[in-house]
């Protein structure tokens, strides 16, 4: 506890001086030193804790309204904190180097604010201490996504403002309701008065769902975060797609503990959920040609696996199934860590590309793996990661889930829970296969072929801070690949408290682990074995360079190469009925066409959706214009008007 | 049959098999259209050939040209380890393996259509393009098939279900439906027609020869030795899941196999290459039988 109290403190101390000294270089230096020493304790701080498998807490008392600040640490508060401080400490590291000087003491103060405001909102032990946490969590993130002050970034503060503030709102009613059934807004009291009678623990359960819905940017109220990520600076990206958006998680996972052992419905209800959000994400990011917007959609698809690991994580305790539970849960949470390196390392690759090339569109990079090497082999192994390919981190956490799925699938008594779990094995090999059609797209025409545009053939690679921050994430993805066993041992402990399930009974898997990493070294050696052999047989023969073979056309040039969009093309035509896809064609007319041009507009579903109950909401609340008349004076008489209302409705009693 | 031996004759399966079958189905493609056609052994000459060769490499290209081959066969060769071939269980075999082995085709498929892209050909990234749409929608086929499979046997290894398939009456619709959904995924994973015809002449028409164009001399030999092991593995696959009871047999499989390349051969012979819309129709068709299956398979458990 005292070393996360220190942790926090550092950060706030790093953020103050680089505030106060920003604009000038040493601000930069402040913030950067003392974020990066308060990430290094806090991500020990975790790992310590989580080894140890430490429960602690601390009470602050305070003269609010709502009593004391409390504190506390278990098991899976370490788990996030160790998320929270290592993916913060790699976006400081990779900011140090992709911000000017003269502007990183702003950034370096918020993201400091940033990554200590989540730190809180995973150690806070009542309502409000949490709500504090979440929304200077929310302040600091928004000045962070309106950092660079443009048109992009301003839309995208005003959509996220809303979006944000929507959630909050519904947080508030299920703290209001949870507070009200068991007369305190301490978690202990929520944890105590058990679960909620009969239909109103589903009311809490959907509530929790919407509102942090809402933050983890589940389909279809993700709305906001393609349009946030893509704006904020790629640091930014990198710690909000990485972990703040799994601040929605943790809450739904903590809310989880309020509610007693949860029925078959709400773990279908998440399986739902965590589907669309999956297949939607993934089939989005193939229709984009913005690199970070692409990226962003992948996390919209990323948190769809995870609820869907939570969900068969529920359904597992729902039939009795501690094995299914835990491997559900474990799952998750690997997912969640998981998800927050890969995804961090790709923001980074992404933001390199960008600041070197000066723009973010598929169709004008190409060949920057000869210009921008170690940015190039870095981005690829993010890209292997997130498809959930063998021998990296992403297969591992889907693999736990898959293992879940088929277990509960095989193992439960009820056909229709047995249907829905079976179901989330070939709903993920779709998304796999469609991810991994996504990475190639992207990869490959990146970083591979020849340069689209002079600016993509001028590329540098990236500075050194940034390519220490992208490697370290790299080598995190490459571990937790070959080592699973011991990754699965930072979520061994949270998934056992989750499920309910004592630690030794959850170990099954951990002997599979054993092949999955044995399999993954094997695969390594053949494959370099391989590239040795072909390296001693072409040694001494003749081995030419030529064109590429143009299939007898002449004077292909770079523009010829396949582009993004028409590689994405095939891929999503079978599901165009599922997408809005607006389409305009013109073909070439006359014996000397002079052009032709066809162009296609996704528009995502979940937008129109969400515009639709906006709408709805705004005919509701139209009468309540009436109200804005302009004049100071009628205010001060709402003013007057509504503390009258509040003394008379109080002095009587 | 000692581990020690299994291991041995596993990887001599392994190894030496894979490219007796795309002999096997030139041969009987030959005989169908009443030449004699090359013998045999002709894609280990083939082979042996390609490997003696020097090599040409574009200019365009960088190393993941390189890896990609050998990552190719690599994987293939780790997902053959997951299959039970010279004993009931395979030299690597865990609850969930199913998923590794579907995914190590996977990670072969990325690096194929990586470095198909690193050419910077059009061709060739529209045969990358083509195959990552065939591929993903050939996904969810062959997991609705094991998921099926796994809910008949009610285990979760590879070697666990082929070895639990026998004896099981109430089963059968669900088997004989995951066999016609894995014979699909098959085709479409080996670049067989109705899917591609791997004999295409022209490029424009091709969909996997099309990525390997720049390839040549002996990473040429390693990306046909990496196709025909993966023919061999899915078709050894298939014939384990279609005879129960031939799995962990070696001879049985080997035979098994053969067949199944015989009937590719059958199939190549009298049907020709779909068009590219319909190709689509012909997957999402395999995924709906696989999901009859899996149906099928939920409703007959507990039955048998």
């Amino acid at each position: 506890m005292s070393l996360v109290a220190a942790a926090l403190s550092l950060g706030a101390v790093g953020a103050f001086f680089a505030a106060l000294l920003r604009g000038r270089p040493a601000g930069g230096t402040a913030g950067f030193l003392g974020g990066l020493a308060a990430c290094a304790i806090g991500a020990g701080a975790g790992f310590l804790l989580l080894v140890r498998n430490e429960t602690s807490g601390a009470v602050i008392p305070w003269s609010s309204p709502f009593g004391a600040l409390t504190f506390g640490i278990d098991p899976l508060s370490s788990f996030f904190l160790i998320c929270i401080y290592v993916v913060g400490g790699l976006s400081l590291l990779y900011g140090r180097g992709y911000f000017p000087r003269a502007r990183a003491g702003a950034a370096f103060a918020w993201m400091n604010v940033l990554v200590a405001a989540m730190a809180v909102v995973v150690i806070a032990r009542d309502a409000v201490t949490f709500l504090v946490g979440w929304e200077v969590m929310f302040a600091a993130s928004w000045l962070l996504v309106t950092f660079d002050d443009d048109e992009e970034a301003r839309a995208a503060g005003f959509t996220y403002l809303v979006a944000s503030q929507a959630g909050v709102i519904l947080i508030l009613i299920l703290f209001g309701l949870l507070a009200r059934h068991s007369g305190g807004v301490r978690f202990a009291a929520f944890a105590a008065a058990g679960a909620p009678p009969g239909v109103l623990a589903s009311i809490c359960f959907a509530t929790a769902l919407a509102g942090f819905a809402t933050k983890a940017g589940l389909w279809p109220l993700h709305g906001w975060l393609p349009q946030a990520h893509p704006a904020a600076p790629s640091p930014v990206s990198a710690l909000l797609s990485g972990v703040m958006i799994k601040m929605g998680i943790y809450g739904l996972l903590r809310t989880l503990t309020f509610l007693g052992p949860p029925p078959a419905a709400w773990g279908l209800a998440l399986l739902v959920v965590g589907g669309l959000s999956a297949l939607g994400g993934v089939l989005l990011a193939l229709a984009q040609h913005d690199l970070k917007r692409l990226l962003a959609y992948h996390s919209v698809e990323n948190v769809g696996i995870i609820a869907l690991g939570i969900g068969i994580g529920m359904l597992g305790q729902a039939t009795h199934a501690p094995r299914v539970a835990w491997a559900g849960y474990a799952g998750a949470l690997l997912h969640t860590l998981n998800h927050g390196l890969f995804k961090g390392l790709l923001f980074q690759a992404a933001g390199a590309v960008g600041q070197s090339v000066g723009s973010r569109d598929l169709e004008k990079l190409g060949g920057l793996s000869r210009r921008m090497p170690a940015t190039a082999v870095l981005f690829l192994v993010g890209a292997v990661a997130i498809s959930g390919l063998p021998p990296l981190n992403g297969f591992v956490s889907e693999w736990l889930v898959y293992l879940a799925a088929l277990r509960e699938g095989t193992l439960a008594a009820q056909k229709g829970v047995a249907a829905a779990a079976i179901l989330v094995v070939p709903l993920l090999a779709l998304v796999g296969g469609l991810a991994a059609a996504c990475f190639v797209k992207v990869f490959g025409v990146a970083f591979l072929g020849e340069p689209r545009t002079p600016a993509a053939a001028a590329a540098r690679d990236a500075a050194r801070p940034m390519r220490v921050a992208m490697a370290l994430g790299a080598a995190a993805c490459v571990a937790i690949g070959i080592a699973p066993a011991a990754a699965l041992r930072l979520v061994a402990g949270p998934a056992a408290a989750l499920s309910g399930t004592p630690l030794a009974d959850a170990d099954p898997a951990l002997g599979a682990l054993r092949n999955v990493s044995l399999g993954a070294a094997l695969l390594l050696l053949v494959t370099l074995g391989l590239l040795a052999a072909r390296r001693a047989l072409l040694r001494r023969r003749e081995v030419g360079a030529a064109p590429t073979w143009d299939c007898g056309y002449v004077q292909t040039t770079p523009r010829m190469q396949y582009t993004a969009s028409s590689f994405a093309a095939p891929i999503l035509e079978p599901f165009e009925g599922l997408l809005s896809l607006h389409a305009r064609r013109e073909g070439p007319e006359g014996y000397f066409p002079m052009h032709a041009r066809d162009e296609r507009h996704l528009e995502d579903p979940g937008e129109a959706i969400v515009r639709r109950m906006l709408r709805a909401v705004a005919l509701v609340l139209s009468p309540l214009r009436a109200l804005q008349r302009g004049p100071v004076q009628l205010y001060l008489l709402y003013v007057f008007l509504t503390l009258l209302a509040l003394l008379l409705w109080q002095v009587p009693s | 049959m000692n581990p020690l031996a299994g291991v041995t004759v596993h990887l001599l399966m392994l190894l030496a098999l894979p490219p007796l079958l795309p002999g096997v189905i030139g041969r009987v493609k030959a005989w169908m259209a009443g030449r004699a056609g090359p013998p045999l052994v002709q894609p280990y000459r083939d082979l042996f050939r390609l490997l003696r060769k020097g090599a040409v490499y574009s200019r365009t290209v960088t190393w993941v040209f390189v890896a990609g081959p050998a990552v190719a066969l690599a994987s293939t060769f780790l997902a053959g380890l997951l299959l039970p071939l010279a004993s009931g269980r395979a030299p690597m075999a865990f609850d969930g393996d199913l998923v590794l082995f579907a995914y190590l085709l996977g990670l072969g498929r990325f690096f194929t259509m990586a470095a198909a892209l690193d050419t910077g050909s059009s061709f060739e990234g529209m045969g990358a393009s083509r195959e990552a749409a065939f591929s993903a929608l050939a996904e969810p086929a062959l997991f609705l098939a094991l998921a099926a499979l796994a809910m008949t046997t009610g285990r979760l290894s590879l070697s666990g279900i082929l070895g639990g398939l026998d004896a099981l009456p109430a089963a059968v619709p669900a088997i004989l439906l995951s066999v016609a959904a894995l014979g699909a995924v098959l085709l479409v994973e080996n670049a067989r027609i109705p899917i591609d015809d791997p004999a295409t002449h022209l490029e424009l028409t091709m969909v996997h020869e099309v990525m390997v164009l720049d390839h040549s001399g002996p990473d040429l030999a390693v990306i046909e030795y990496a196709s025909a092991m993966k023919l061999f593995i899915t078709s050894a696959l298939l014939a384990a899941v279609a005879a129960p009871g031939l799995a962990g047999h070696p001879l049985g499989l080997a035979v098994g196999a053969l067949v199944v390349a015989g009937t590719v051969g059958l199939v190549e012979s009298v049907t020709a290459r779909l068009r590219l819309p319909r190709v689509k129709q012909f997957l999402v068709g395999a995924s709906a039988l696989g999901a009859v299956a899996l149906a099928a398979a939920v409703f007959t458990r507990g039955a048998a």
